[in-house]
């Protein structure tokens, strides 16, 4: 593979608090040298990148690619390619398919079929339980050797709170973060949306932020017993930023989530039964929007996840409560990111890159492997910027299989024009 | 050459979705219409030719009695020709999607959809996919619009004009499209609003909606005109919304003691079926102050209007259509 050689971009790289115009080498699957008027091998490929962004790659730690079992919405082969195309040099595929991904065979079926698609690198995850029952806990040696890099029943929450602790204090020896959905179904009672006037108005179930709020409170409490790693999976409430905030204070292990649409949009995206607004959690008030904004920008959401999840027109073409909940976001990420955080003065564009990027690596240790960064030695994994570009969101365009998006026609700043992973381009377009 | 429109005579558009979407001026001429109607049934010959040749299709996707036989006598009052399907013996056992359902029908050339449907929303999803008039028949929790113009009829009938009244609605305000068909009509058209029920049976924010909430049914009695008190779904004590039928109709119900000693003559509604001995005593529901039958009349009159001016009928020919023109 022929090295690259990246010329006169910004290069932004929170994890070494590098902001400059320099040159960036990428040689044999790593970063060989950064600095002014590089000299590079003959045979690298020089790419002019001035006026543009050099960061390392963007990380997003919450996808749902449906292989196996829901091939008809998405492989792991065309979400690994979508993400490419959303600039994310790695995604962490999440194991609630069909069957679920709760052996160290399915996790290397994952980890094989993402290899294969040449795109994105594609980290599997493992179940915590068996079939995500809740009833046993599944094998996390085994699951880390076969490729996993955090368990999680993600779409259901941990119901048992003796199973969490169980959980938590397992992964100890791993030193695995168990990764959460947090939603107390009782109190979400089978809801669609979130509880409000809109919901009451619509006639629909709604559920209320405490189904969120008393569950992230249950396992922040059960990590400051454990000493476990925690990683609060898509908060959309204001009482979860501000448990959140105050467990983080108190020295508890714990990470957590911010979803573009839940710092985007608010309930009233629902109106008149919008099933492209239905995902959950529930997209809530402004008041808690707002909070997920907050939580970003100050560190308490230390990243940005898009909770991408495809589902086939069919499927969402019937009446809302009959549709399933989620949304694609892979492709709409960074523009949105950049729209609603950086473009209206909330966050630098180094902060952000540091919810993109660095500290999802982190949050999924990824750093270890150098994920997240683009020191000398570091995997060569980069997303090359435009931050002046200007752009519609049209759904026809996506690599996806799916097309379930709120913000078809939303017109966004930013995007991914180059995206390298190991060294080579896998997405190149924008400009 | 096109006569100038009357500046108060309201045009409709192609769907009855729900009471929110309509204006006051929308509201009275639904409400007149239907006080033209009330008389084509009580003729000997109950048909007029209003609608003929006009095809309609009753689509039931939930069990229903008394609404699918009503709108079925209204259709056939108003001389169109009407087919009836419900989820038993229909394709939707099969799997076949709303949409897909709609569409086939629509193939065959219809003009109207009168859909009943549990999930809220059904009645608009299917209006904005097929070109044909979709009349709401009660969508999940959502809207039942003919029932709430029933009982705004109803009221006007017993208590002249609706503004300034005082109507509470009484009991499982949480799961009742009718509750919320009855709050946005009634509003609209100017009466003072109040709900009252356990509190586990009302909508999260329902104050937000501009009602008044009682939690005594005393303290609503005390207050009320007109009380319109909501069926029981039976399945609630198990889903652990209320203890007990018993105390339910101790704490909750309309009894005849509690109407009585009421400050007004007292107004009652019920949509129907009844729980006797729950949510009403028979000794109410019988009683001087029901007009539970007349509802049901009344329910027939305003679906003719509905059906009537849904297919671009003008509020101000009725009197003629009634006589037998064709409008």
């Amino acid at each position: 593979m022929r090295p690259i050689v990246l010329r006169g971009g910004r290069v932004i790289d929170p994890s070494q608090t590098t902001d400059a115009t320099i040159d960036v080498l990428l040689a044999d699957g790593r970063v060989a040298a950064l600095g002014e008027s590089l000299s590079a091998p003959d045979d690298a490929e020089s790419v002019d990148v001035s006026g543009l962004i050099v960061t390392p790659g963007l990380i997003d730690v919450h996808v749902h690619l449906r292989e196996p079992g829901q091939e008809h919405k998405e492989t792991i082969s065309t979400g690994a390619r979508a993400a490419a195309a959303g600039g994310f040099t790695a995604v962490v595929a999440m194991p609630n398919t069909d069957p679920p991904i709760d052996s160290p065979a399915a996790v290397g079926f994952v980890r094989a079929q993402g290899e294969a698609a040449r795109a994105a690198r594609v980290f599997p995850s493992g179940c915590i339980t068996m079939g995500q029952k809740g009833e046993q806990l599944t094998e996390f040696g085994e699951l880390i050797d076969a490729g996993a890099v955090c368990v999680t029943d993600d779409g259901k929450p941990v119901l048992s709170a003796g199973m969490m602790r169980m959980a938590l204090e397992y992964a100890l020896t791993f030193d695995l973060p168990v990764a959460v959905h947090e939603e107390e179904v009782t109190l979400s009672r089978g809801g669609t949306m979130n509880e409000g006037i809109i919901a009451t108005r619509l006639g629909l179930t709604g559920i209320p932020n405490a189904s969120e709020d008393v569950m992230i409170a249950r396992d922040l409490m059960l990590a400051e017993l454990t000493g476990g790693r925690v990683h609060i999976q898509h908060v959309a409430t204001r009482g979860g930023v501000e448990l959140i905030r105050a467990a983080k204070a108190k020295g508890i292990r714990v990470t957590a989530e911010g979803s573009p649409h839940h710092f985007t949009l608010t309930d009233a995206a629902v109106e008149w039964y919008d099933t492209n607004a239905k995902m959950n959690p529930p997209l809530r008030s402004a008041t808690d929007r707002d909070a997920v904004r907050a939580g970003v920008a100050d560190g308490t959401l230390d990243v940005i996840a898009t909770d991408h999840a495809p589902h086939h027109y069919d499927e969402k073409e019937q009446a809302f409560e009959d549709a399933p909940f989620g949304i694609v976001g892979l492709e709409t990420a960074l523009g949105l990111a950049y729209t609603e955080l950086v473009a209206t003065g909330l966050l630098d564009l180094s902060t952000l890159i540091e919810r993109m990027s660095c500290a999802p690596a982190r949050s999924m240790s990824l750093d270890r492997i150098g994920l997240g960064s683009l020191r000398v030695g570091s995997a060569a994994d980069v997303t090359v910027i435009d931050p002046r570009a200007e752009w519609t969101v049209d759904p026809k365009t996506f690599l996806s299989l799916s097309r379930n998006t709120p913000f078809a026609e939303r017109k966004l700043r930013c995007r991914a024009v180059r995206t390298i992973v190991a060294g080579r381009t896998v997405w190149e377009g924008g400009r | 050459m096109t006569r100038q429109q009357e500046p108060e005579v309201p045009t409709f558009g192609k769907d009855l979705v729900g009471l929110e979407e309509l204006s006051r001026e929308q509201l009275t001429a639904l409400l007149d219409t239907a006080e033209h109607f009330k008389e084509i049934s009580v003729r000997p010959v109950r048909k007029v030719p209003a609608l003929r040749g006009r095809t309609i299709v009753n689509a039931f996707f939930e069990n229903s009695t008394r609404t699918r036989v009503s709108f079925e006598f209204a259709e056939k009052r108003m001389g169109a020709d009407t087919v009836s399907i419900s989820t038993t013996g229909s394709s939707v056992q099969k799997g076949e999607t709303l949409v897909d359902t709609a569409r086939n029908l629509e193939a065959m050339g219809i003009d109207m959809v009168v859909i009943r449907h549990a999930s809220s929303g059904a009645a608009r999803f299917l209006a904005e996919r097929i070109p044909s008039s979709v009349i709401n028949a009660g969508d999940g929790k959502h809207e039942h619009p003919t029932q709430g113009l029933l009982d705004l009829l109803t009221i006007r009938d017993h208590r002249g004009p609706i503004e300034g009244l005082k109507v509470c609605i009484c009991g499982d305000v949480l799961h009742s499209r009718v509750a919320r068909s009855n709050i946005h009509g009634l509003r609209r058209l100017g009466a003072e609003v109040a709900v009252c029920g356990p509190v586990t049976l009302l909508p999260p924010c329902v104050e937000e909606l501009g009602v008044t909430v009682f939690r005594r049914i005393e303290d609503a009695i005390e207050w009320a005109d007109v009380l319109n008190v909501l069926r029981l779904q039976l399945e609630r004590m198990k889903s652990g919304f209320i203890p007990s039928l018993r105390e339910y109709n101790r704490v909750f119900g309309v009894t005849r003691e509690r109407v009585e000693n009421a400050p007004r003559d007292l107004l009652i509604l019920h949509p129907g079926p009844m729980n006797r001995g729950v949510e009403i005593d028979s000794d109410v529901a019988d009683g001087p102050h029901s007009v539970i039958l007349q509802q049901v009349t009344n329910g027939v009159a305003v679906r003719m209007a509905v059906l009537y001016l849904l297919s671009g009928g003008r509020p101000e020919q009725a009197e003629t259509v009634k006589q037998g023109g064709e409008g």
